[in-house]
């Protein structure tokens, strides 16, 4: 019998698989889905059954300004990696910097609305339910949006210190997908939170 | 050949000094070494889950026991629920996974090494952390030490107001840390099923083992990161005072069942689909067939996948759901037989007509095909709410589910264990040892976990720490825990063959099974980069093709 770990059959083939990085983050993409869709869930089941106020009608106003940030940063992001994939390297920090101060917006507005409820509503985690699930849901948001801006800061970094070119485009475009994937999350977290909740 | 001089290479680590070659071992992000991790270190946590069940079964030997305390027998029953299954089966599973997947591809490394390190550190320190709680749960409040909520610690038995001291803290963190651990290892096995299978190999060519554990890798994605959530919201309720659970602010407590069992049912089939696949690699092999059905046992696991997303609630017939929820629960539940059923069918078709050899594995294999199947028929009287009203949260459930975890799962994995062996070690184990283990802990399985359901039907509740005499229970009760006796005087044994036969054992070769996947194809153990040519196939069973140029399978494939 043979052992040799030699080739199997020496039949020709062409043979192309996906990348795993994308493989990779559609996987995580589909795991923080569904981490988000048990939170979101939990939201829906506890609209209207606080014990005491405040609600989410006195006192939440839907953040169209910051919404609108987050969302275009997306557009900026693809643009960036477009002109990585095209060798812009300048024209591409441009885009990248862009996409960190419209996410960096998003996350201010956060902050601001959180300040506001907290300090002028009185609305803390702990007062009622609204309080658990929002901060929760709009929280475990905003956690992702940070994380997504130290990547994306550090990848600024090494493209101002030169590292970036365009054969990291691939890897680059790994890091949009989880972008785009906070973007896209946020358009459920803003009609479940500021428009079915109120 | 060449490629002989490589491939019988060995890396020169056998003469390092020892703190060198654990530090070779800690390091690593070799997924044959991270696999033998994962391996050992639930070897460690059966061992200890073990002696926790043999504590529980002393106390209920005769009625009116005082082995041990009430409080340490829900610690017990906490502690041994949460380490078997997450951190004894799950890493084990993984381990098998860790090794044998991309040798069975014909890749030289898991997706992501360095992710692959990280998954399992996380599992480690995950089943660490449970276990400081005996020294570190006591807090302030000196309140008790291990978890004992049980081990899907139901509300409002998590609040601060019914568990004080950090004992419910200990179990929320470890099992979101592991938690982690296992979707970044599922991450991982995804993601080298589809970037890393050798040229040739198409999706319709891998080994069943690939398929299978590729299945289950999606279901650790969608049911462990609900799991994590749910941790996430308890841990704001008791840290932060949050009130998901919290019914007195207009919580509610069926939530986290919910939550809970989203995760645990398709967790069971987490744990359930690489048994099938082990088994689904050995019967054939020593059936010296092909398996039957290949594609048709493709596509009862991934039904099986998808219907055990919507079963959750047969978890929570008790709890008193309406009639409609009650009824599509019923429904999908046994919806689950039919795909479970062709695959027993499968396997019992490969096997027909087969020559069979009854080497040790095969004996796990076939003691696991049975059990399973009664399993399976116990689950589907569970599964009518009817029967389920009378007999939830009793005997008869934890026989019921011991029978799939032990009977099935557990058997399974000693026939891999028994098959892999060889291959992970180089040496071949003892085989009448190995035979004297299965016969001892078959023997041992079945007083336990037979006679286990009878006082369930009876009305012995599960999690009672003690009982009246006269009920008809005692003597049951006694046959139980004799069982459990000679279920760990078989894990003794197998461990005493796992050691014996690694420094003892004769020599496997590369292909002691005459089998037909890749792995057999290169040396015991493998070398670092596991291949020195990266293999080209043509047919789901590459080693068959190389020894029997003349008849080829993939001419009928």
């Amino acid at each position: 019998m043979s052992t040799q770990p030699a080739v199997i059959s020496d039949a020709n083939i062409t043979w192309e698989l996906p990348s795993r990085g994308r493989v990779g983050m559609f996987c995580l993409i589909s795991a923080e889905s569904a981490i988000f869709t048990i939170f979101v869930v939990a939201y829906l089941f506890y609209v209207g059954k606080s014990l005491t106020g405040p609600m989410p009608k006195d006192v939440l106003h839907a953040p169209i300004f910051f919404t609108i940030c987050l969302l275009s940063s997306s557009l900026t992001i693809h643009l960036a990696v477009k002109s990585l994939k095209r060798a812009k390297v300048g024209s591409f920090a441009l885009w990248w910097f862009f996409t960190l101060a419209l996410g960096a917006t998003f996350l201010f507005g956060t902050a601001r609305e959180w300040h506001h409820l907290i300090y002028d509503e009185g609305l803390t985690i702990q007062t009622n339910l609204f309080g658990t699930t929002y901060y929760s849901l709009v929280g475990l948001h905003a956690f992702h949006v940070t994380v997504g801006l130290l990547a994306i800061t550090t990848v600024l970094l090494f493209a101002l210190f030169g590292f970036v070119r365009q054969e990291h485009a691939e890897r680059v475009d790994v890091l949009a997908l989880y972008w785009h994937f906070v973007d896209a999350v946020w358009v459920v977290v803003f009609t479940v939170v500021y428009v079915i909740g109120r | 050949m060449a490629t002989d001089a490589i491939s019988t290479f060995r890396p020169d680590t056998v003469s390092l000094p020892l703190v060198a070659r654990l530090h070779d071992w800690v390091t690593t992000v070799d997924h044959k070494r991270l696999g033998i991790l994962y391996i050992l270190y639930s070897l460690v946590f059966l061992i200890i889950g073990g002696i926790e069940a043999t504590i529980m079964r002393i106390q209920l030997i005769r009625p009116h026991n005082n082995f041990v305390s009430p409080d340490v027998f829900n610690r017990m029953f906490t502690m041994h629920g949460t380490t078997m299954i997450f951190f004894v089966v799950m890493p084990m599973l993984f381990g098998f996974a860790n090794y044998f997947l991309p040798l069975m591809i014909g890749a030289r490394d898991m997706a992501f090494p360095r992710l692959n390190a990280f998954s399992f550190w996380l599992t480690a320190f995950g089943g660490i952390l449970l276990y400081f709680s005996f020294l570190g749960a006591n807090g302030l409040y000196g309140a008790g030490n291990a978890p004992d909520v049980g081990w899907f610690a139901y509300a409002p038995l998590t609040s601060r107001t019914f568990s004080l001291g950090h004992s419910t803290d200990f179990w929320t963190f470890s099992l979101l840390v592991s938690g982690f651990g296992s979707i970044g290892t599922a991450i991982n096995i995804i993601a080298t099923v589809f970037s890393l299978r050798c040229p040739g190999m198409t999706l319709a060519k891998m080994p069943l083992f690939a398929w299978l554990n590729l299945v289950m890798a999606v279901l650790v994605v969608l049911a462990v990161s609900p799991l994590s959530a749910a941790q996430i919201m308890l841990a704001v309720d008791r840290y932060l005072g949050g009130h998901f659970f919290d019914t007195q602010a207009g919580g509610s407590a069926v939530i986290w069942m919910h939550f809970f069992w989203i995760f645990g049912h398709p967790e069971v089939y987490v744990l359930v689909i690489p048994a099938f696949a082990f088994v689904s690699e050995i019967v054939p092999v020593f059936s010296r067939k092909a398996i039957f059905g290949y594609s048709v046992m493709v596509a009862a696991t991934v039904c099986i996948a998808f219907i055990s997303m919507s079963v959750w609630a047969h978890h929570m017939f008790t709890v008193g759901m309406t009639a409609n929820v009650n009824t599509f629960f019923v429904l999908s539940t046994m919806a689950i037989a039919v795909p479970t059923g062709i695959k027993i069918f499968n396997w019992l078709a490969t096997m027909w007509g087969g020559k069979i050899h009854f080497k040790t594995p095969m004996l796990f294999c076939i003691g696991f095909l049975f059990q399973f199947l009664i399993a399976g028929l116990t689950g589907i009287m569970l599964s009518a709410a009817p029967f389920t009203w009378h007999l939830g949260n009793s005997y008869f459930v934890v026989a019921h589910f011991h029978y799939v975890i032990v009977g099935a799962i557990l058997f399974a994995t000693f026939g891999a264990f028994y098959y892999w062996f060889p291959k992970m070690s180089g040496k071949m184990y003892n085989e009448t040892l190995g035979k004297l283990h299965f016969w001892l802990f078959l023997i041992g399985f079945h007083l336990t976990f037979d006679f286990m359901h009878i006082p369930g039907l009876l009305g012995m509740p599960r999690r009672i720490y003690t009982y009246e005499p006269g009920r008809g229970w005692d003597t049951l009760n006694l046959i139980v825990t004799i069982g459990v006796f000679f279920q760990a005087a078989g894990i003794l044994v197998f461990v005493a063959n796992l050691l014996w036969s690694y420094f003892h054992g004769d020599t496997a070769g590369s292909d002691p099974w005459d089998a037909w996947t890749l792995e057999w194809s290169t040396s015991s153990p493998p070398p670092v980069y596991n291949f020195a040519i990266i293999p080209v196939v043509r047919s789901r069973r590459p080693l068959w093709d190389l020894k029997h140029p003349e008849d080829p399978d993939w001419k009928y494939e």
